[in-house]
């Protein structure tokens, strides 16, 4: 042993390299007897799951035909289903020659907020603020037509993808300024101004958004002068504004929280008023703040945007449903499983975008 | 005048306050001006009414008899149960989940994280739609029931459950569990006495859980097994004896606790992560046992900021099992705001109670969290 030391420590081995795959499963994987344990029972349960999955999904699903008839295998999805639907679950029952103001609209929309999400475009202030602004009118004055020449199509007819994006944008759009307001007079030293906006806010966050839509359909016609009748879809709207601004309320209220006092001094110091300090001092940091929480709020409101359909409004979900229960179709529950797990998908798309984009966002301000 | 800021603020609060009350004088006219229109009469004495209706789950005595202030209580207690329900599974869930999503595993965090964002991401509505009418719906008839371990049955009828049937005697093993716990307690006080006096503390954990199980198994076995279970069989169509749960209600109740599960974990996920690393580098420097390390430093650190989230997901959850309205589920806003409404119309003093309820619960809870939060919150060292 001790004649050869120096090939003793030749001998010995180079420790595990702390790089390359078979360090990382051993890291990551197998680090510990109750880590392996953990990570054969994954693996089991993937083995259980997934395969059956994209046998039902996809390897033994029916893509082609138009028929009901053309998906005789009840054990995997029937895609053929959402092919011979695919119209009306994005345009509704709105009228076939007048689908094209859809598309427009849809265009004019995905350009937008396309230029808004790409880094580096210029004029960014203007273009978000007329997505704001102008789009939302320019789609209603579209869609609803009645003037131009353009037919006129009640709201009634609306359905689909279309009505979706419509109360979402909608109910975006107008409850972020109204929070914005809510917010501000829940910080003001005016305790009338104060106390209303507590009582507004604290009271819509209480109750339940159904009950609110059912406020909507049942009451407000008796809140109304006598004889003076407002559209549901309408109805519908004002409810989702009111009820999510209180929400909103707080996600800026939590982001204004975050500015120090010392920036509102320092604003007051250079000599600027109220608004020029909220405008270029205090709501610039809040609202960075305030993104994760914003974004998240509008997920929340894409996905309770499905809630219309029991009061009657026909939205992407409806739709879906109203294929099952089409007599054509009424045959076997490979129909509707294969129907709700593509409508899972459609808002899964949209809400799980908006949060990758809200991720990025974070990471570069 | 225009130049004094308070006087400024007394006209400017003033006109707000004659804005608002203006809006609302013109709603309350026209609402006197349509209720004279219909000629509804407005008052609560319909809830002394026979109700007239059936409601399909009952937690206290009711039939078609009984009168709509019984129905409205019936259906709060739906609405208790269902949330009650969805809570307990949900917190389970949801801190499982959020425990793997921490795991050191990758494939079980990666497994995790596709759990979470792939529930949260889908409304809600469609989920329940999906347990209902795609899952539960289509399951075969009493005859061909799936049988679950334990005596469990599922069928397009519901769930049928082993009932537990308590017999005379049973009262001595729940006064057993009872002074079980008590004694725990009193072992855990005095552990505590004992290690700050001599800095040796009693192995309190085995004596309690001894107790705990010992007492009442020793009570039983005394009484001679008051305790028995009454499990459903099957006789002729349908199945006798044990609990029956509706389909609605196991609709909701997996669909709320999965979905809510998903942001509960999230919420875990953040408290624990926000216990600094420098804590349990303390904590080991120290010498505690990684088990201790948990219990003292990172659990009662880590809950100080789950706590108040976990509270909002607990309301979130009852304000969302409202949806049962959409699969006919008999909760409140079904009931009440639904049949009781149409069949009264009376929709002022309906959809007041309905609100009022959520309300109600919405504001005990926001109370109780403020209450917790004041008692855990960091005390700030004072000079």
């Amino acid at each position: 042993m001790t004649a050869s030391g120096s090939q003793w420590a030749s001998e010995r081995k180079p420790p595990p390299s702390p790089r390359g795959a078979v360090a990382w499963l051993r890291a990551n994987l197998f680090s510990s007897p109750l880590n392996i344990a953990l990570t054969v029972l994954s693996l089991w349960f993937l083995a259980m799951v997934v395969p059956p999955l994209v046998d039902w999904a996809i390897l033994d699903a029916a893509w082609r035909g138009t028929r009901i008839e053309d998906c005789p295998n009840r054990e995997a999805a029937c895609w053929v289903f959402i092919g011979a639907r695919w119209p009306t679950l994005i345009y509704g029952s709105y009228p076939a020659p007048e689908r094209w103001r859809i598309d427009l609209v849809f265009a004019l929309g995905a350009l937008g907020v396309t230029w808004l999400m790409l880094p580096r475009t210029p004029a960014k202030g203007r273009i978000g603020l007329a997505m704001l602004t102008l789009y939302p009118l320019l789609t209603f004055g579209l869609l609803l037509g009645g003037w131009f020449g353009l037919r006129r199509v009640p709201t009634a007819e609306w359905g689909g993808l279309m009505l979706t994006l419509v109360a979402a944008v909608w109910a975006i759009a107008t409850s972020i300024p109204l929070g914005l307001l809510l917010a501000l007079g829940r910080r003001s030293p005016r305790p009338v101004i104060r106390y209303f906006c507590i009582t507004f806010i604290e009271f819509w966050r209480g109750v339940p958004l159904i009950a609110v839509l059912f406020l909507a359909i049942v009451m407000f016609p008796l809140f109304v002068p006598p004889g003076l009748e407002f559209d549901k879809l309408l109805r519908a709207l004002v409810a989702f504004s009111i009820f999510n601004s209180a929400y909103m309320a707080e996600v800026f209220r939590g982001g204004l929280q975050a500015v120090p006092v010392g920036q509102y001094e320092a604003a007051r110091a250079l000599g600027l008023g109220y608004s020029r300090m909220m405008a270029f001092v205090v709501l610039p940091q809040a609202v960075r703040v305030a993104l994760p929480a914003l974004v998240n709020t509008c997920i929340g409101i894409f996905k309770e945007t499905t809630l219309i359909l029991i009061i009657g409004l026909f939205d992407f979900l409806a739709v879906i449903q109203a294929g099952m229960a089409d007599p054509a179709w009424l045959a076997g529950e490979h129909i509707r499983t294969s129907g709700y797990v593509f409508a899972a998908l459609g808002f899964w798309i949209f809400c799980y975008g908006m949060l990758r984009y809200s991720r990025f966002l974070e990471k570069r301000l | 005048m225009w130049r004094d800021p308070r006087a400024r603020s007394y006209l400017l609060q003033g006109l707000f306050a004659a804005a608002i009350l203006a809006v609302i004088a013109f709603i309350a006219w026209n609402t006197a001006a349509n209720l004279a229109r219909y000629n509804i009469r407005v008052g609560f004495q319909f809830l002394d009414r026979p109700a007239g209706f059936d409601i399909l789950q009952r937690l206290i005595p009711y039939s078609e008899a009984s009168t709509y202030g019984r129905a409205f209580l019936v259906a709060i207690l739906n609405t208790v149960v269902l949330s009650a329900v969805g809570i307990v599974f949900a917190t389970v869930l949801g801190f499982l989940i959020g425990l793997a999503r921490l795991s050191s595993n990758w494939l079980v965090s990666r497994l995790a994280a596709v759990y979470i964002e792939t529930l949260r991401n889908i409304p809600l509505l469609l989920q329940i739609f999906f347990w209902y009418f795609a899952i539960l719906r289509p399951l075969p008839g009493p005859r061909q029931s799936l049988a679950l371990p334990g005596d469990i049955f599922l069928n397009n009828r519901g769930l049928y459950l082993p009932a537990p049937v308590f017999e005379p005697g049973s009262g001595f093993v729940a006064i057993a569990l009872i002074a079980a716990i008590a004694a725990a307690m009193a072992i855990y006080a005095w552990a505590n006495r004992r290690q700050a006096a001599t800095g040796q503390r009693p192995a309190a954990g085995r004596m309690a859980l001894g107790l705990l199980i010992g007492l009442p198994f020793l009570a039983a076995v005394a009484t001679g097994g008051p305790m028995s279970w009454d499990r459903p069989t099957l006789a002729g169509f349908n199945f006798q004896g044990g609990v029956v749960v509706i389909p609605e209600f196991v609709a909701m109740a997996v669909a709320l606790s999965t979905y809510s599960a998903a942001f509960i974990a999230e919420v875990v996920r953040g408290g624990v992560l926000s216990v600094q690393q420098g804590q349990i580098e303390a904590a080991r420097a120290i010498g505690l046992r990684p088990i201790s390390i948990y219990r003292l430093v990172v659990i009662p650190q880590a809950l100080r900021a789950i706590v108040p989230p976990l509270t909002s997901q607990y309301l979130n959850l009852t304000k969302n099992s409202s949806l049962a309205a959409a699969i006919a589920y008999p909760d409140l806003m079904h009931v009440f705001a639904g049949t009781a409404l149409n069949q009264t119309g009376q929709p002022f003093e309906v959809m007041a109670l309905t609100m009022g309820v959520y309300l109600g619960i919405s504001l005990a809870i926001s109370w109780l969290m403020n209450w917790y939060n004041r008692r855990v919150a960091l005390r700030e060292r004072t000079p």
